[in-house]
């Protein structure tokens, strides 16, 4: 039985990574279990958006916070991390969603969040790839992007006492720490199930359900897309329960390179890339940016996010134990709020006072925890 | 003699067979390679046949676009990594 850590983290995504990062400064010996390799999961399938949202006060919360412990943390980032600050533009297609963009504008000022309203005028000259006639939009300045795996692994290699054992499935949380399929035992006193939409087969009554996406990359096109485009309607697409829909979501790379998004789906398991679902995004994007139609794809994979119930995380105690810790759920949005999940992990863990109040992310508000005890 | 037309590549006026492809005429006009990795290495075409995506240049403004599978066209205009 390998032994001496005082956690045992389940996922070496970028959650996953980024608590084991706060627990090792925390003086804590980690050790980081993943079935795959660093940040091979969702980590790698998403698109690397860092944004403030305002579906709820909580997620604004959550992702406000995140989004600076970004700006602190990326100056130490390796260039491979690929971190720029493009700014996100929430596209408005007509007067109806321009009054949402001004709901938006007046949410984030009063908050202190920067955000601009563009005009027609002013979106055209920023993005002059969008099709004529857009209504206008909501330039969020500070929003970035990254490339999370290199992340993940940056925090896995950052601290001290932080040891990762990749290509080894956990079978099964125990009393005492972790039982892994190939019959090895790691024990540790606390144990973190941060294994995204495999987090339910670990911990019973976890109600996380994957919720699938396709991508699609370009080759080089540098200048073609100049800011994280997302259309308003992606609110509607991404906050809805039903069971499939696409948005036009597109994110210039440092690279040039730009990925096209993005769809969603509830009730499927297998990863296969799904043309018709990929068509629609395409159209999708095509509606906004015609121009999209004359570049060369050269890639297009699908990942599954951890959704919840109530599009919020699971940070904190699982119900009825007194060992076992939830760091999953984040949806669309563990990227941007991995940093803050290790915050609140950790101030929970170790008794400090946490910098945002914790309770809108505790896992006992959708868990029973009685029945999983 | 075959029918020969006119392209512009990189600015230069070359004339070249009628029917080949835009590779083709790339090297006929003296280049060694026609396309730079993103690390700066200079590339050719390797496959001839599409698969390999390493001869592509830029034709009428149309950036990637794969010149062995393309076929010179009057006045093309290309525009090739040197």
């Amino acid at each position: 039985m390998a032994s001496g850590f005082d956690i045992v983290i389940v996922g070496a995504g970028i959650v996953g990574a980024a608590c084991a990062a706060e627990l090792a400064r925390e003086g804590m010996r980690v050790a980081v279990v993943d079935r795959d390799i660093i940040g091979g999961g969702a980590t790698a399938a998403g698109m690397g958006h860092i944004v403030v949202m305002d579906d709820s006060e909580a997620q604004f919360a959550l992702t406000r916070y995140s989004r600076r412990l970004w700006r602190d943390l990326h100056s130490g980032l390796p260039p491979q991390a690929e971190y720029e600050t493009p700014g996100t533009i929430w596209v408005a297609a007509d007067e109806s969603e321009m009054q949402e963009v001004r709901r938006k504008h007046e949410y984030y000022a009063s908050r202190g969040v920067a955000a601009e309203i563009l005009d027609s005028k002013m979106l055209a000259e920023a993005e002059p790839n969008l099709r004529p006639g857009l209504a206008g939009g909501l330039l969020v300045p500070d929003d970035a992007v990254v490339y999370p795996p290199v992340v993940a692994r940056f925090l896995l290699e950052r601290e001290r006492g932080v040891s990762v054992i990749a290509g080894s499935a956990v079978r099964a949380i125990t009393n005492d720490g972790v039982a892994l399929e190939d019959g090895t035992r790691i024990s540790a006193a606390k144990i973190v199930n941060a294994a995204g939409d495999a987090s339910p087969n670990l911990t019973a009554g976890v109600r996380v359900a994957p919720r699938k996406g396709h991508l699609v990359i370009t080759d080089r096109y540098p200048g073609f897309v100049r800011h994280q485009l997302v259309e308003l309607g992606y609110l509607k697409s991404a906050h809805t329960h039903s069971a499939e829909s696409v948005a036009f979501n597109v994110q210039p790379r440092r690279t040039g390179q730009i990925l096209i998004g993005s769809s969603r789906q509830y009730g499927v398991t297998n990863a296969d890339v799904d043309p018709a679902i990929v068509s629609a995004m395409l159209s999708r994007a095509l509606q906004y940016m015609p121009g999209i139609g004359t570049l060369s794809a050269i890639r297009c994979w699908t990942g599954f996010r951890a959704s919840t119930p109530d599009k919020l995380p699971l940070i904190g105690p699982a119900p009825g134990t007194d060992h076992v810790y939830l760091a999953t759920g984040h949806e669309g949005l563990g990227i941007t709020t991995s940093l803050a999940t290790a915050k609140l992990l950790a101030s929970q863990i170790t008794g400090r006072e946490p910098e945002i109040a914790v309770t809108p992310y505790l896992p006992a508000r959708v868990m029973d925890g009685e029945k999983h005890a | 003699m075959p029918n020969l037309i006119q392209v512009t590549i990189n600015g230069q006026a070359v004339t070249v067979p009628g029917g080949i492809t835009v590779a083709a005429a790339v090297l006929l006009s003296g280049k060694s390679g026609i396309h730079r990795s993103p690390s700066g290495a200079l590339r050719g075409p390797v496959c001839g046949m599409g698969v390999c995506f390493e001869c592509r240049v830029t034709v009428n403004g149309r950036a990637h676009v794969r010149s062995c599978l393309t076929t010179c066209e009057a006045g093309m205009e290309i525009s090739a990594d040197e």
